[in-house]
């Protein structure tokens, strides 16, 4: 571990790894999911999606369905509320009702394939799935525009005719094209006269998806009194409810979300999918109703992140300084605005000093299902781009590829390609741990057995980062414990995270914290898990609501005491009376004692942070490939990051190592293989090739601390960093093992042996 | 005074000028001000009494989490970006 700046501290629970909270009940299956909600009365739901991506819908008939025994519920679109045209925060990122309600259900035309249309509740699950069969429906099936070059084509079929675009400005109707925007600064065509060496490329990205393991599923109750009651897998409680109570036209106070365990999520659970129709089914039978999703629907209709198309150009002067960057980034939206676009134009050059950049994106409107975030979203595909023109740039000129990105490293005062300057961030301290890696530093054997060739890849890699909202409740146990109540559904480890904080201030155990996630209606407003931010910020709130904690029990020692609070301090996990050093009491034996001095002891905090500043990561890959049948197999894999402080390290190398394993997958073998009428022909486990255990080595971690002045420990976020450089990494690998330059995800056996057959190779 | 980067589909309203430096000891002053010296700016910026749905200001490297209230420094530096999403 590498330590830079005020992270020298002394801690007693920071910086441990304690057994995670939810361990027990996770390896011992009474860990409760959304599968496994059981209530009296319960029926289920099931959803009928569209089989088109593109089509008018001529005649829907749901009359037959009602009729059949059994079924207790039909619901179309005309059961949703008007949705008007209103954007709404959810914290990360905007919902816009008018379109996320079509995306629940659709009426008129549907525009992706696995649209719903039509949902029942029935008595058991086969009954609901039988009756959908008997739903008669007549399509109009149109051209579907299933890339961004279709649906940009002047004569592109409209997938939203309503639809009026935002380009630079000007409001544009007629158009495949939500949003253009453009960042510049500088003076990019003098930044490029003055480059003696340019290099740039076009790059294709496929579609891919979060592949978490656990479905999406909603339980919903609306009871008489018109208060509805959500059991779901979400990333944020309140967000869910916020979608919901929007899309449903009731007030937020009349829901009330229950988060159950989550199998994954990686920003696929956001949005909400299933929620309102489990509600509205619910209020038409009377009956708590469940609802599943199968692996096929969770491809097809839930949010994976875009496909793309960049052009990148970057211009480098005989001193080995960028002298300019330009971006052209179109990103696929789906059948709604709202892809991740923005985030790619923020972190595209983030990790150099560039004096004159220019990002054009574009949010670009296709008949797929509508993206979602995906772990640092938009920055992997920017940093495909720029890392692996870097690297050409590198051998262009003969330079050192971790030199040269030494040489122009961003760096507190940087300004980024969207306009603002970076504040203290660890992209040098991370090129300079990696480059002093025993990975980086080890001999790499160029051939491997069976005339197998290697190579080695670097890149790096930025994600923003967020703070937003964040609550804590916590209550005194008499035995000296402390109940912590959060609203931050626990993805990653973050219940152990944030227990461990509160613990350092509270001067506690870690296993002296029992923290636990609760429903919306138990705990203050608290954001999505997401964006890297809940050790962050909600790890805030729980260090602000221990100091709270500990200035009412310096009360309650004064009381106990007879003397002044102000004579009362905390010191390492006791309290004691300055004035008598006689008089001390430890966390525990003043727990102990509260009974007698005005009741419990509780505690709250609610914070709103401002974004963490940034997180950098830098990874190494070599691969060995075989030229005969393009297999690749990742031999060797390291990841580097600025984690600010690393509050559990176990955590926070899975972090690492999950998000790397994500990046191998992008890059050597995901992909939404979609044939011409836009249909996905892979949507299962057994088609769309995840990694597993058996495909990767152990992956190496190498954790840097640069201490995040924002944070009482000084955590920066580590969950979206990893994800970005390795894509780029592998891409580098591949021309470094082959001498093949790929622009195009997934690099796989066929577009190794197509680039290799065109002469390009080594 | 602040200075404030203009993004290119509001530079109609100051005459294309890309920065403009504006008085201002929180944001809705700051808003205020350059709409007293670019007429039609501010409705592009405010809608309802707060930052338009899908508008992002930051300040000073920032993105501002309490809206048209943040206080802004004599020599701040101050954008207006798309909100963007995170995973």
């Amino acid at each position: 571990m590498v330590a830079t700046e005020n992270v020298a501290r002394e801690y007693k629970v920071i910086g441990t790894r304690p057994i995670r909270p939810d361990g027990l009940e996770k390896v011992t299956g009474s860990a409760v999911y959304g599968a496994d909600i059981k209530m009296p009365g319960l029926v289920w739901g099931a959803v009928l999606r569209s089989p088109h991506a593109h089509a008018r819908i001529n005649r829907l008939d749901v009359s037959g369905v009602s009729a059949k025994p059994g079924v207790l519920a039909v619901m179309t679109a005309e059961d949703l509320p008007e949705a008007e045209d209103k954007v709404v925060d959810l914290g990360e990122g905007d919902i816009d009702f008018h379109y996320a309600s079509q995306r629940i259900m659709a009426s008129g035309k549907v525009i992706f394939r696995g649209q719903p249309l039509v949902a029942v509740a029935a008595t058991d699950a086969n009954t609901a799935k039988e009756a959908l069969k008997l739903v008669e429906v007549e399509y109009e099936v149109l051209k579907p525009v299933i890339n961004v070059h279709e649906a940009m084509a002047t004569d592109a079929p409209l997938v939203l005719e309503d639809l009026t675009g935002d380009h630079l400005g000007e409001e544009v109707s007629n158009t495949n094209v939500a949003k253009h925007f453009l960042h510049e600064f500088g003076d990019v065509d003098a930044g490029f006269a003055s480059a003696s060496t340019i290099v740039e490329h076009e790059y294709d990205l496929s579609t891919v998806h979060q592949g978490y393991i656990e479905p999406h599923n909603a339980t919903a109750i609306w009871n008489m009194n018109n208060h509805i009651t959500i059991w779901t897998s979400t990333q944020g409680s309140f967000a869910a409810r916020r979608q919901t109570a929007g899309l449903l036209d009731v007030p937020e106070s009349k829901v009330k979300v229950v988060p159950l365990e989550i199998g994954g999520g990686f920003g696929g659970k956001i949005p909400v999918y299933l929620e309102p129709i489990a509600a509205v089914l619910s209020k038409k039978c009377g009956r708590p109703v469940k609802l599943l999703m199968d692996r096929g629907s969770v491809f097809e209709s839930t949010g994976p992140t875009p496909g793309a198309w960049l052009r990148v150009k970057m211009g480098v002067d005989k001193s080995g300084r960028i002298t300019a960057g330009e971006a052209d980034i179109r990103f696929e939206a789906g059948a709604f605005p709202g892809s991740p676009v923005g985030a790619a134009a923020k972190c595209v050059f983030a990790c150099y000093d560039i004096p004159n950049t220019k990002v054009d994106g574009y949010d670009v409107i296709v008949n797929k299902t509508k993206t979602a975030a995906y772990r640092a979203p938009g920055a992997t595909q920017a940093a495909f781009a720029v890392e692996t023109i870097v690297d050409e740039i590198c051998d262009k000129m003969g330079m050192d590829r971790l030199e040269f990105r030494l040489l122009n490293a961003s760096h507190e005062g940087t300004r980024r390609s969207d306009g603002p300057r970076f504040p203290r961030i660890g992209n040098i301290e991370v090129v300079e741990a990696a480059k002093a890696s025993p990975h980086w530093n080890a001999p790499l054997e160029r051939e491997g057995p069976d005339g197998r060739k290697r190579g080695r890849g670097f890149a790096s890699g930025y994600w923003f980062n967020v703070g937003l909202k964040s609550s804590v409740s916590m209550s005194l146990n008499d035995d000296g414990t402390v109940a912590l109540v959060e609203g931050s559904t626990d993805i990653g480890g973050t219940r152990a995270s944030i227990a461990m904080q509160a613990a350092e201030v509270l001067g506690v155990s870690a296993e002296d914290v029992l923290p636990t996630v609760v429903d919306t209606d138990s705990v203050g407003f608290t954001d999505v898990t997401g964006g890297s931010r809940v050790c962050f910020a909600t790890g805030a709130a729980a260090c602000a609501a221990a100091q709270n904690l500990i200035k009412e029990m310096i009360k309650r020692a004064a009381m106990i005491w007879e003397i002044a609070e102000g004579d009362v301090k905390f010191e390492d996990g006791n309290f004691f009376a300055k004035s008598d050093p006689e008089l001390k009491l430890s966390f525990k034996q003043l727990a102990g004692r509260i009974e007698d001095t005005g009741g419990p002891v509780t505690a709250t905090a609610s914070v709103n942070m401002e974004d963490d500043r940034g997180g950098f990561g830098a990874h190494i890959v070599d691969l060995e490939i075989d030229p005969d049948t393009g297999k690749t197999d990742v031999v060797r894999y390291t990841v580097v990051q600025d984690a600010g402080k690393a509050i559990h390290p176990a955590y926070v190398e899975g972090q690492m190592q999950g998000g790397a394993v994500q990046g191998v997958g992008w890059a050597l073998n995901e992909e939404y293989f979609m044939d011409d009428s836009g249909a996905m022909k892979n949507s299962s486990f057994l088609d769309y090739r995840l990694p597993t255990s058996l495909d990767l080595p152990p992956i190496e971690t190498i954790i840097v601390e640069v201490a995040n002045p924002d944070h009482p420990f000084g955590v920066r976020g580590v969950g979206e960093t990893p994800i970005v450089p390795p894509v780029g990494a592998i891409a580098n690998a591949i021309y470094d093992a082959l001498g093949i330059r790929l622009c195009r995800t997934p690099m796989n056996p066929g577009r190794i042996l197509e680039a290799l057959s065109s002469g390009n190779g080594k | 005074m602040a200075t404030v980067f203009i993004p290119l589909p509001l530079r109609k309203y100051t005459a294309g000028q890309q920065q403009v430096v504006v008085e201002g000891k929180t944001l809705r002053e700051l808003v205020d001000n350059l709409e007293a010296n670019f007429i039609g700016i501010k409705e592009k910026i405010v809608r309802d009494g707060r930052l338009r749905p899908g508008l992002s200001a930051v300040v000073d490297g920032r993105p501002t989490r309490r809206g048209l209230l943040q206080p802004i420094g004599e020599d701040s530096e101050i954008h207006f970006l798309p909100s963007i999403a995170g995973g």
